[in-house]
């Protein structure tokens, strides 16, 4: 049974703006000790500004000190804090509970990442398939060698890629992608995302080998065109803009 | 094979089917589509051998992009070395076995071995 707690009056933050309040909904699962998850309720005040990651907190500081959840920079930089809310993959800490428009907001684990504890979930599996992709400038010489100090690059050339570069490995792109969920083995959108970054980033040479790379059974081609990626990534990416851009070079329209 | 020749034999497929089949439907609104498949018709179709030869290429187009299509489902559905040879060698023999089967009836009607 769920059991429903709620911040006391006095002990709200403000209690002059603390008007409204929220039902707070948040799975909690052991998979060392669970068979299933349970949702805990907590009713959590909040104001036009409060996030989804505040309440969590609020919850962590005012209720139940073992939530997990992860979190650090608190401003959508550093992608730690991605969860199911409302059923949709979001960062707790970019997401306004206000701007839910629901009396009810439940928070769940990614979806397509295995759970370490409640809202907690692996992310070794994304970061592999980004480091498979070789996420680096490839080329035979480097800035040490060469006259020049760096790599010189026109604004024309740094609009071709910029917008793939602002991925901050939260993974909600991968949490949304239906192929991701029964695949093992996909790639995923992150990581061919950041595969364009850098083939179209014209500092690097290393296109045929990431093409390669990507040109597998469990490749770039289980994309079948959900875009439920570029739905949800908070950064403006757009990994299936990115993956047709790839796809573009593989069927020869691009060079 | 790459897959992104795999994948070029797969599209390619789907829109030489769709020129293909196109003809193939409107050949068969010449006659109402009862009459299509009364007997005399359907073996009078496989006499022509213009017909005859667009039906096998339909054939041959399909079961390359519906067993492509197959293996691609399977690829998804389950992972592991052992199935996934299983499956890629599965739809390559299907292909086969079907293309044969199928080229079977056409040449067999097409000699008037009904
Ligand atoms: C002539 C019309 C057809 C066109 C234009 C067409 C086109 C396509 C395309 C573009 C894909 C790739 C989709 C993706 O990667 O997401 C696909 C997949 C597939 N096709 Fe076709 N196709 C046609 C007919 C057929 C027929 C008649 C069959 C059955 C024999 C078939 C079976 C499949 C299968 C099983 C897949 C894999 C499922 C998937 O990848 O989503 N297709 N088709
Ligand atoms: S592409 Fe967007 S959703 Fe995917 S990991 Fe990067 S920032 Fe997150
Ligand atoms: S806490 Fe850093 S992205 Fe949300």
């Amino acid at each position: 049974m769920a059991q429903v707690s709620s911040i006391a009056e006095e002990q709200a933050p403000n209690p002059l703006s603390a008007s409204k309040s929220v039902l707070l909904r948040i799975s909690r699962f052991n998979p060392e000790t669970d068979e299933s998850n349970k949702f805990m309720e907590f009713s959590v005040p909040y104001q036009k500004w409060t996030t989804v990651l505040e309440a969590i907190l609020d919850v962590k500081k005012h209720f139940d000190h073992s939530v997990a959840v992860r979190y650090s920079c608190r401003q959508a930089t550093c992608g730690s804090c991605g969860m199911l809310i409302n059923g949709k993959p979001r960062l707790a800490c970019f997401t306004k509970i206000s701007e839910l428009n629901s009396d009810v907001v439940t928070v769940e684990p990614m979806n397509n990442f295995p759970v370490i504890r409640d809202l907690a979930v692996r992310f070794e599996r994304l970061f592999d398939t980004h480091h498979k992709i070789k996420p680096f400038l490839i080329r035979d010489d480097t800035e040490l060698e060469s006259n020049e100090k760096e790599f010189l690059q026109s604004p024309e050339e740094l609009e071709n890629f910029i917008q793939f570069a602002n991925c901050i490995k939260c993974g909600l792109c991968n949490s949304a992608c239906p192929t991701m969920t029964t695949d093992s083995s996909f790639v995923g959108p992150q990581a061919l995302a950041q595969a364009y970054r850098y083939v179209a980033d014209s500092r690097d040479k290393g296109k045929d080998s990431r093409l390669d790379i990507i040109d597998e059974s469990h490749g770039i081609w289980r994309c079948h065109f959900a875009g439920s990626c570029s739905q949800v990534c908070p950064k403006g990416v757009d990994p299936a803009m990115g993956i047709q851009f790839l796809r573009g070079y593989l069927l020869g329209f691009r060079s | 094979m790459k897959e992104s020749t795999i994948m070029k034999i797969h599209y390619g497929t789907a829109l030489a089917s769709v020129g293909l089949v196109a003809v193939h439907i409107l050949m068969r609104l010449t006659t109402g589509f009862s009459d299509s498949l009364s007997y005399e018709n359907v073996l009078a179709n496989y006499q022509s051998i213009p017909y005859v030869v667009m039906l096998e290429l339909i054939l041959i187009l399909l079961a390359v992009h519906g067993f492509n299509g197959l293996r691609v489902i399977l690829l998804e559905l389950k992972q592991g070395r052992v199935y996934e040879k299983a499956v890629s060698y599965g739809c390559v023999v299907g292909m086969i076995a079907l293309i044969g089967y199928g080229s079977r009836t056409i040449i067999m009607t097409n000699m008037g071995m009904s």
